[in-house]
């Protein structure tokens, strides 16, 4: 019997292995472990047996039901396995033909300035104001204390607009009516010249009663193109008004403001008297920059360039925007948007900004998600 | 303003350097733009003594000269007919740069004759305009000593800004009144800068010229001399050549001498030659339809608002802007009279605005000169013209009076503290003030008094401006004149106070809304441009009309203020496209400009291939109505726009594809967008070719999000998962694929929570619309009786529309 056994379990392991399919396989499972099977048929057998018998027969029996089972099991899933790496070995595909990315979008260099700033003057406590582009006379010269026939008036170099088809004192009505209650109806349109009439603006819009903190950056005209110079270009205006503001606050102001937005310690500013109508005293302000690689870089003091204007809001403005200026002082500055991203950026062609070339944009331009944090940073 | 070292020190006792010149004038608000050496370019030439002169052997028309450039004889060849012994000139060696001529110089031979060297012209040096012959010196003039020494040339050009509002400091003493304030030296009495022994008016023999004003507005006062036997030559060597070093051309003693004091002292005069007028000069209004010749060669006409002076028969002078031709001092004058007005600065600054007319006066005048300096002026000039050109002075005529300038200041130095961030010691400030030509009180000089004295001064002090600082009108002007001598860059940082509270948003909801499309589109593949606010008249015309005209546009390309995004933004794809770009899509966020306001907006123009060819797909494929349409609604849903209940409807606008745009509309009227293909006459205008797809976004039309808090209405997903039906349709071809949906949707709407249309089909002229119904249950599962009644609702529903169940 032991022989018998011993050569059933050959015959059955050998069958198993050479079975050709997954057919033949389960023939040899029928053959041994069906109902009429060989190894079940010696199964059977057991009950028949005396215990002692039982005890030496049973282990060997079970033994060899155990030993077909798995390896029939065993071979299953080497066939199954065989079969499934033939079937993924014909799907192969070439994977290194091309693939259609998301066209490339992007941000332009001067909202993304825009955005820097609003982030870096938030921190600051300052909002963002917005004014016509198309402006009146009072708020874009008179209330800035810029009279018809002063001087200053021929360095702003003005665009005029008129309504087509109508008479000017009509136009200046309807453009007029958001606009500030001293502009009367026979006041001559302009493309404001500067975001200076936002000043008055933001102080009428305030009440003359609390405090100011805004910037408002955004397009302005002037009428006159050269290599450095484009008909339409954009500033940013900055306002405090409150008690007890002095120099020394737009001096810092400027200070965190420029160290933050071209994220150096170094940054030093030169601040020039100078004048402007609007501001008493007025300052221009220099940031100092060192050269590296023949190209100039904002920090040190290697030399200084220009970068914007500013001084402490003229009396008559504070009252022009409804704030008694004896009680209210506060500082403007105003300065060049596009010069900042320039500077920061490194383009060198101020006209390349308003053409539309899309191979600068996607060099120059920002991602999408380039969104300007404190956190992460107001660079990218 | 510009101006020379030399000439700076007639009014500045200094020994200051170039260097610490220009810094301290920047420093104090007189913006250095350059400081230029004119010698520095002709260190080279050297004077030089013709020493013999012979014919060239070889050519008529040459000289071999011997020269001595101070190491001893040189032989040159010269072609200059002037050229002979004894004659001494400027010589350039070997080496030297010939400005003129554009040439080095080197030993070379000239038909045979070796030359070592050149004996130039003024024009050769660009020093002058003369060509006809070699330099000729004096014949002292030291031999050897290098030209621009000799010629004073080496005398540093500063070239100064002057802003607006510092008329004082568009005269050469007005500028170093200010650097003696800083502490660069001495300011110089007035009549010692003129080696004069006093500026008193000139009182001259028997009556003055006959002149009046009648137009006290215009021209408050009108003084004048006259000298009568001048000889109107040369003029002085030195006045000529700081004209020439600044720029100016030296034309004759007369005009020179009026030229010098305009920049000296800021003070314009003007002279005429009497043998050209006729009776009584006056200034007043001029005639409409008047003309003048003005010496600028141009004719100008004039209107009644405009200040003249005339005589009997015409116009001689468009009053502080410009003189006539006619009655210009010339060689053969002998009988001057001496101009010496003051104008009002505002009607000058019209005049001059309307006839576009600048001068030196008219910069002066505008800005104000100073109103008590006219009989100083007009003895300085008197004086000048007896010295230079001879002549006896007539007595003096006053007509009207200069307006009153005492304009007195109640000073507390304590606002430099508290306006201007910076302390600085009353005792100084007084210091700055006296010595700007201010005023407190009886003291009007700082010298003798000590500190110990201002400290006395009551306060606040009364300051009285000096007549030539116009600009200087209240406290804060007094503020600045401290702290710019004082130095403004010692004014300390002092961070700005922290708003109290806890930060909050800064940003407005339109401004978080125009981030939030254009980092969207960003995202969406598309690159922002910033255009043209103003376009061409017939661009504009073409998407709308233009409502904003420039009246003085730079061209005609940029004249009307765009009533769309989408011109400016073709213009840019037409360059792109021309450049070769394949695929073009580009958005802007901006303005349109209309009848009614500003009005912000997000423009989209896609030009070009949509998809390029590829392995997998095939043929490019061009831009079409639907990328349109995909781009404008995503960028609505980014914005906040309620796009499942938006129309499509037509009326997009002439511009447009009659059949593949439509608009985008909340409610009939609120159109939100337009979308779709532009029509191919509007790209052909733009040289485009090709379907140009487009979308415009009208950011203000969207209806605004309610301010609720950061709390969410309570949500619970449903418990039951929703059920699909599909249903197939066969509609008349004129039905909108849109309102199918639209009907399906709406035959029950509490069940029905979403409807896509997922085919269509014509086949024999009928068209098959597929519809897959998205149903959700509540508490309870669909009967199979629910499902049949939503399903007779929804055919129903279609029915309506002329659609029939597909069987």
């Amino acid at each position: 019997m032991t022989t018998d056994l011993d050569q059933l379990r050959t015959d059955l392991l050998a069958a198993i292995d050479a079975a050709a399919g997954l057919d033949a396989l389960d023939a040899v499972r029928v053959h041994a472990l069906g109902k009429q099977g060989c190894v079940t048929v010696l199964l059977k057998t057991l009950g028949a047996m005396s215990p002692e018998e039982r005890q030496a027969a049973g282990p060997r029996i079970h033994g060899l039901r155990e030993a077909v089972t798995s390896a029939i099991a065993e071979r299953k899933t080497r066939m199954e396995q065989a079969v499934l790496d033939a079937r993924l070995a014909a799907e192969r595909i070439d994977l290194t033909l091309p693939v259609d990315l998301p066209p490339p979008g992007n941000v332009h260099p001067v909202a993304q300035v825009m955005d820097e700033l609003a982030e870096i003057f938030a921190d600051l406590g300052f909002a963002v104001a917005t004014g016509p582009e198309i402006e009146d006379d009072w708020h874009n010269f008179t209330a800035l204390n810029i009279p018809e026939t002063h001087p200053a008036r021929a360095m702003h170099d003005t665009f005029y607009v008129e309504r087509i088809g109508t008479s000017t004192a009509g136009a200046a009505q309807a453009a007029t009516d958001d606009g500030g209650s001293a502009a009367g109806a026979s006041e001559r349109m302009v493309l404001r010249t500067h975001t200076s009439p936002v000043q008055i603006r933001a102080m009428l819009a305030a009440g003359g009663d609390k405090p100011v903190r805004i910037i408002a950056p955004g397009r302005t005209y002037r009428s006159d193109s050269d290599a450095t110079h484009t008909p339409m270009f954009h500033q940013v205006e900055g306002l405090v008004i409150d008690r007890g503001i002095t120099m020394g606050h737009l001096k810092w102001t400027l200070e965190t403001f420029l160290k933050a937005f071209f994220e150096r310690d170094d940054i030093v500013l030169r601040l020039r008297p100078s004048y402007f109508p609007f501001t008493e005293p007025s300052a221009e302000v220099d940031v100092g920059y060192t050269i590296q690689n023949g190209k100039r870089v904002i920090g040190g003091s290697d030399g200084w360039m220009e970068v914007l204007g500013s001084g402490m809001v003229h009396r008559k403005v504070i009252a022009a925007g409804g704030y008694d200026p004896d009680v209210w002082q506060g500082f403007a500055f105003g300065c060049g948007i596009d010069r900042l991203a320039m500077l920061k950026y490194g383009m060198d062609d101020l006209r390349a900004f308003f053409d539309g070339d899309l191979r600068w944009l996607r060099h120059y331009g920002f991602g999408a998600l380039d969104v300007p944090t404190l956190s992460g940073g107001v660079g990218a | 303003m510009k101006f020379t070292l030399s000439w700076l020190k007639q009014h500045l006792d200094t020994d200051a350097s170039v260097d610490t010149v220009a810094d301290t004038l920047t420093r104090i608000g007189l913006e250095v733009e350059g400081v230029a050496n004119p010698g520095a370019a002709l260190a080279d030439f050297r004077v030089a003594r013709v020493l013999t002169a012979e014919r060239h052997p070889e050519a008529d028309k040459l000289q071999v000269l011997s020269v001595d450039a101070g190491d001893g004889p040189m032989q040159v060849v010269c072609g200059a007919p002037n050229a002979r012994a004894g004659l001494v000139g400027v010589f350039g060696p070997p080496g030297a740069y010939v400005p003129g001529a554009d040439i080095t110089l080197k030993v070379a031979a000239i038909r045979g004759v070796e030359s070592r060297g050149m004996m130039c012209s003024a024009r050769e040096l660009q020093i002058g305009e003369g060509h006809e012959g070699i330099i000729e010196l004096p014949a002292d003039a030291p031999v050897g000593t290098p030209y621009p020494d000799y010629a004073g040339l080496n005398d540093p050009v500063f070239d100064i800004s002057v802003t607006p509002n510092r008329q004082d400091c568009m005269g050469v003493r007005g500028i170093a009144r200010d650097l003696a304030a800083a502490g660069l030296g001495t300011l110089k009495p007035l009549a010692a800068a003129y080696h004069m022994s006093n500026v008193d008016p000139v009182p001259g023999d028997g009556g003055g010229p006959d002149v009046a004003t009648l137009d006290p507005d215009g021209c408050s006062a009108f003084y004048a001399q006259a000298v009568s036997g001048v000889t109107n030559g040369e003029g002085s060597w030195w006045i000529a050549r700081q004209l020439k070093a600044i720029g100016q051309k030296p034309i004759s003693a007369l005009v020179d001498i009026t030229n010098f004091v305009s920049i000296d002292l800021g003070r314009p005069l003007h002279v005429y030659d009497r043998a050209k007028l006729s009776g009584t000069l006056v200034a007043r209004k001029a005639h409409p339809g008047e003309q003048v010749l003005a010496l600028n060669g141009k004719t100008y006409a004039l209107d009644d608002t405009m200040t003249v002076i005339a005589d009997d028969r015409e116009v001689h002078d468009i009053g502080g802007i410009m003189g006539g031709e006619h009655s210009g001092v010339s060689d053969t004058t002998t009988d001057v009279l001496i101009e010496c007005a003051y104008f009002d600065p505002e009607n000058i600054a019209r005049t001059g605005q309307k006839l576009l007319l600048t001068s030196d006066a008219r910069t002066r005048f505008e800005r104000g000169v100073d109103p008590a300096f006219l009989d100083q002026g007009l003895s300085i000039a008197t004086q000048l013209v007896v010295e230079l050109c001879g002549g006896t002075p007539s007595g003096i005529t006053r007509a009207g009076a200069p307006p009153a300038t005492k304009h007195v200041i109640l000073y507390d130095p304590h606002l430099c503290d508290t306006l201007g961030g910076l302390h600085v010691p009353p005792e100084q400030q007084a210091r700055i003030l006296l010595s700007l030509g201010f005023t407190m009180g009886a003291i009007d000089h700082a010298d003798a008094y000590s500190d110990a004295l201002f400290a006395t001064v009551e306060r606040p002090w009364p300051v009285t401006v000096p007549s030539w600082r116009r600009d200087v009108e209240g406290a804060p002007d007094l503020v600045e004149e401290v702290i710019r001598i004082a130095g403004l860059d010692k004014v300390p940082a002092v961070p700005l106070p922290r708003v109290p509270g806890v930060a909050r948003p800064t940003a407005t909801p339109e401004q978080k809304l125009e981030r939030v499309v254009r980092r969207t589109a960003a995202a969406r593949g598309l690159s922002e441009a910033v255009t043209w606010s103003f376009i061409a008249e017939d661009q504009a015309a073409a998407f709308g009309g233009g409502v904003w005209t420039l009246t003085n546009p730079i061209s005609e390309e940029l004249k009307v203020m765009r009533p769309s995004l989408l011109p400016g933004l073709l213009a840019a794809a037409e360059r792109n496209a021309k450049r070769g770009a394949t695929t073009i899509r580009l958005f802007e966020i901006g303005r349109r400009y209309l009848g009614d306001g500003e009005h912000p907006a997000l423009g989209v123009v896609l030009a070009g291939e949509a998809r390029g060819r590829d392995w997998q797909a095939g043929k490019a494929q061009s831009f079409d109505a639907f990328d349109a349409k995909a781009e404008a609604l995503a960028l609505l849903a980014a914005a906040g726009a309620p796009v499942a209940n938006l129309q499509v409807m037509g009326e997009a606008g002439e511009e447009w594809h009659p059949g593949q745009s439509g608009t985008l509309r909340l409610g009939p009227k609120t159109v939100l967008a337009r979308f779709g293909v532009l029509h191919p006459g509007v790209l052909k205008a733009f040289d485009l070719s090709g379907a140009v797809a487009a979308v415009e976004i009208y950011l203000d039309a969207l209806p605004a999000k309610r301010a609720s808090g950061f709390m969410r209405a309570a949500y619970t997903p449903p418990a039951l998962q929703p059920v699909t039906r599909d249903f197939a349709f066969l509609v008349p071809a004129e039905l909108a694929a849109g309102d199918l949906v639209r009907a399906v949707k709406g035959a029950d709407k509490t069940a029905i929570v979403d409807t896509r249309l997922f085919d269509r089909f014509v086949k024999d002229e009928q068209t098959s619309l597929a519809i897959e119904v998205t149903l959700q249950p509540g508490a309870k599962s669909f009967t199979d009786e629910a499902l049949k009644a939503i399903a007779d609702k929804v055919v129903a529903a279609a029915a309506k529309l002329g659609a029939t169940l597909r069987g």
